[in-house]
């Protein structure tokens, strides 16, 4: 790679040269940890719905649910209107379940969970401990030790490994544990949220995951609580031919506020792999809720083979007056990603936002993109889409725009913005705009272009090479989305804009 | 997984006493094909994605809906022009109405006559254009209008014509159902200024195909309106050459429903594309629903493409626009732009929008605005503090609003034409 034999130049921030250097333009989070693990047979059946919810120990009315769900996801057809392009999913040749053997006994703390299991996050630059703050986040030392802490819950395949600083956040009255866990101590909650705002009946992907979603993530914040810190989820996909399907569902009670990161990765492999999960958004008067993500699935090598294909409803429910929800997504991974993080704003005043980096390299393609459903007065939604095509990429932002007619005095602004790197790639802008009163003001902006030659120019006039300058000048083209994310994100976010480009130059 | 069920039963009562008219081989061929595809396709249905803001089955059913005919008292448009003009009556060629076909530089024809000769030009275009259109989007009423449509003309234009034709519409029967279809040849260098404006008929079918060779210029002027019950479905499928224009403009006033396709097929580099509309929809009056629908595809370099949408909407009326751009690997240097705007005078109205751009190249420049609001308060408060009463004062800003689509006509004394038409519609849905 050029970059090795590149000196150091004046003008070149040194750090970003070495970071690029550091990970050598391969993905980075391709390894897998060989551990032994538990299946359940392969297919998807009746069955295996009663076996997840067996082997969550799940009482009755789970299972109705789940059952429910089932027979309904027998009668519904995939959806093909997306611009997406990929072979049929054998929904059969896929384990539904799986689980590290050593996890068959529920470990009591997090010094009884399986060394090689601590091992894989710690490699993943996500230690299991309760430390101050993330490894390998820079600057972050210089913050208020307070405001820096992060809360993890890491997923492994099926099943959640461990959640840590739950102590603390009970101390706040915060819950903040694995879904199974809360359908098993907190079934009031659950039982009142959980697919109020993605029903059953959803969508495909949706439907099939409240049929077998294993684990996944809850918060709940009760009302006048400010989460003392950042809750984290590491989703982490293992073994082979099995499909990550989990569902998070978090609750802001009324002037609640909670930050939440997920991120996500997976092995190098030829085949495919399926990931569908749900998320889902509750929040009251006054609560707020930032949701960030950086989707680092295996995009799939650099002639299209493997990859996950990722599949995603994450929707947002404003009920409350005055709440606020924030979904910032950067999205590098994956060889297709089909979600559109969502907004009903509901209650008076409430406001969406939505701020998106789709980056699609090589073979893979995005379908991404937000809704934003104004119900209710005064409501204001904001979307902010970067999306950049390299390679034979395809990228596509598709997104609903509707004001109500009790929508009074609604508010949206959206800007949809493509970037293109070489001539085989694509990229395209679907939105819907809906309004039915006239009240309300929407604007809506794209605009598709290349990366501009002058730029391009001045810096490599000042001793870059052309993919260090494509680099600078996408993320100053992401800029605005890479500032709403919380630090720690936004620096593992910006290495990553530069390396899912890598090669797509030249 | 068993084969979905073809929509045929629709399509045979829309289809029943309708029947290919004669011509020439090639012209049965070109009929037949069309059926053809028709057949395969089906009418559309409100569940089809391309028909998920407007309901086509007004214009699928076998009958035409009643529509009233409707008197402004106001003097046919474009009357003033120094024009060559072709009169329809509910959809059939009128000749004591009309001019005699001779003007230099252009042969007209009818359809008909052009499609019973062996060997005419219009073979190349007739159908050719339309069943190009229909990929990847599904038309399937041009389809039926190319299979059965007997009246319309053919017109090839091989010089600098030196006024403008113009097509006037005229309805008098408040059950007609009428389907034309025009093909028009712009030969390489050639230029043409075509009018189009009445009501038509009760429901009406047109599709217009425009084929413009190299270097030629192709303006459209049409102004649609009058009866509020009236229906139509319209086509514009064109191609274009290197470095020719094709300019088109429409006003849309009145009328339950109104589905404007248009089908810009850029070929030849260093073309330019503009076309742009302005609607006006009092649902007081009866009800309101337009919808244009662009589609662009840019299939050569240094080309340019316009589109400029504005509609203002009250009591109830609804507007839509669905734009794309298709922007093809190799067509580099495209400059794509693209514009729709509504104004909604009150809580009633509605407008949807889906602004598309699909773009496979990297060295262009593309871009969509869509804004939706109602009007600008502070000025209508500044008229307003100088002495302009609130319903002037409203049509003046609907007027400002309106002129950036109005300005895409080139022609000045056209242009003017237009704006009385604007004035006197604003005077009589008095704010």
């Amino acid at each position: 790679m050029a970059v090795l034999e590149t000196e150091v130049r004046e003008g070149v921030d040194r750090e970003t040269v070495e970071t690029v250097q550091a990970m050598g333009g391969k993905y980075k989070y391709g390894w897998e940890t060989e551990i032994e693990m538990e299946y359940a047979p392969k297919g998807l059946n009746e069955n295996i719905v009663r076996l997840i919810s067996e082997k969550n120990n799940e009482p009755e009315w789970m299972l109705d649910w789940r059952l429910q769900a089932f027979k309904r996801w027998k009668l519904m057809t995939e959806p093909d209107w997306a611009l997406l392009n990929y072979p049929e999913i054998d929904f059969q040749d896929q384990y539904y379940y799986a689980k590290p053997k050593s996890m068959e006994e529920k470990p009591k703390s997090l010094d009884d969970v399986d060394p090689k299991l601590l091992a894989t996050y710690e490699k993943l630059g996500i230690p299991l401990k309760e430390q101050m703050i993330l490894a390998g986040v820079e600057g972050a030392e210089d913050a208020p030790a307070e405001g820096r802490k992060v809360a993890v819950d890491a997923v492994f395949d099926s099943v959640s490994v461990g959640t840590t600083f739950q102590k603390e956040l009970a101390e706040a009255g915060v819950i903040f544990c694995s879904i199974s866990e809360a359908i098993q101590n907190h079934p009031e909650l659950v039982k009142k949220y959980l697919g109020s705002v993605v029903p059953i009946t959803d969508n495909f992907y949706a439907t099939l995951n409240s049929a077998v979603f294993s684990d996944g993530s809850f918060v709940y914040v009760p009302p006048g609580v400010r989460c003392p810190m950042e809750l984290s989820t590491y989703f982490r996909i293992n073994a082979e031919n099995t499909g990550q399907f989990e569902r998070t569902l978090i609750i802001a009670d009324k002037e609640a506020y909670v930050s939440y990161l997920e991120g996500c990765t997976a092995p190098q492999r030829d085949t495919t792999q399926l990931h569908a999960a749900v998320v889902e958004l509750v929040l009251l008067d006054d609560a707020e809720i930032k949701y960030s993500t950086v989707q680092n699935w295996f995009p799939g090598d650099e002639n299209g083979v493997g990859g996950i294909y990722n599949f995603v409803t994450k929707r947002a429910d404003c009920r409350g007056a005055r709440s606020k929800v924030m979904w910032t997504q950067v999205e590098t991974g994956s060889a297709i990603t089909w979600k559109y993080p969502s907004c009903i704003l509901r209650g008076d005043d409430s406001q969406g936002e939505f701020y998106s980096i789709a980056i699609a390299n090589n073979y893979q393609q995005a379908d991404t993109g937000t809704k934003m459903i104004h119900l209710g007065k005064n409501t204001k939604s904001r979307i902010v889409s970067k999306g950049i095509s390299a390679g034979k990429a395809q990228n596509t932002y598709r997104g609903l725009v509707t004001m109500h007619q009790k929508a009074k005095d609604a508010r949206n602004y959206t800007q949809c913005d493509s970037l293109l790197i070489g001539s085989e790639c694509g990229a395209h802008t679907v939105p819907y705009i809906e309004v039915k009163n006239n009240s309300a003001r929407v604007e809506h902006e794209a605009t598709t272009s290349k990366v501009d030659d002058d730029q391009l120019f001045y810096c490599r006039q000042r001793g870059m090479d052309e993919e260090e300058a494509v680099a600078l000048v996408v993320n100053g083209f992401c800029k605005e989305v890479l500032q709403a994310l919380p630090m720690e994100f936004a620096m593992e976010a910006q290495q990553l804009v530069a390396i899912s480009l890598e090669g797509s130059v030249g | 997984m068993a084969a979905p069920q073809p929509k045929l039963d629709p399509l045979a009562a829309r289809l029943e006493g309708l029947s290919l008219p004669k011509g020439a081989a090639w012209a049965t061929d070109a009929r037949e094909a069309a059926l053809g595809r028709l057949t395969a396709m089906g009418l559309p249905t409100k569940r089809d994605e391309y028909w998920k803001y407007t309901d086509p089955s007004s214009l699928t059913q076998a009958g035409a809906p009643k529509a009233t005919l409707f008197d402004t008292g106001e003097a046919p448009l474009f009357d003033a022009v120094d024009r060559l003009k072709l009169v329809f009556v509910d959809g059939v060629f009128d000749a004591a109405l009309s001019d005699s076909f001779d003007l230099e530089g252009v042969e007209i024809e009818q359809i008909s006559d052009a499609m019973s000769h062996d060997i005419h030009w219009a073979k190349d275009v007739y159908g050719v254009l339309e069943a190009d259109g229909q990929n990847p989007v599904e038309r399937p009423l041009a389809a039926l209008n190319t299979a059965f449509a007997a009246e319309g003309v053919a017109i090839r234009v091989t010089g600098d014509v030196s006024k403008p034709i113009n097509f006037v519409y005229l309805h008098r029967n408040e059950t007609s159902d009428a389907m034309l279809h025009h093909v028009i040849r712009v030969e390489k260098d050639a230029k043409l200024t075509l009018l189009e404006n009445g009501p038509a008929a009760a429901r009406f079918s047109k599709s217009m195909e425009v084929d413009i060779a190299d270097g030629a210029e192709f303006h459209h002027v049409r102004a649609q309106g009058r009866d509020h019950e009236r229906r139509a479905s319209t086509h514009i499928f064109t191609r274009l050459g290197e470095r020719s224009v094709f300019k088109s403009f429409t006003l849309t006033v009145n009328g339950v429903l109104t589905r404007n396709e248009a089908v810009i097929d850029i070929r030849g580099d260093n073309a330019v594309a503009h076309i742009a509309g302005a609607a006006l929809g009092d649902g007081a009056t009866g009800d309101f629903h337009h919808d244009d629908t662009v589609f662009i595809t840019h299939d050569a370099q240094h080309c340019e493409s316009r589109q400029v949408f504005k509609k203002v909407l009250r009591n109830g009326a609804t507007g839509v626009f669905q734009g794309k751009i298709l922007v093809k690997p190799d067509a580099q240097k495209t400059d794509g732009y693209q514009l729709s705007q509504s104004l909604l005078l009150d809580d009633d109205s509605i407008f949807q929008a889906k602004p598309e751009l699909e773009i496979y190249a990297d060295d262009v420049v593309c871009s969509h605005g869509s804004t939706t609001g109602a009007i600008d308060e502070e000025a209508l408060f500044y008229l307003r503090s100088r002495g302009v009463p609130e319903g002037p004062a409203t049509d003046l800003l609907v007027l400002a609003f309106l002129a950036e689509a109005i300005d895409e006509i080139e022609d000045e004394s056209l242009r003017e034409d237009i704006l009385a038409r604007l004035e006197g519609w604003l005077e009589r849905h008095g704010s």
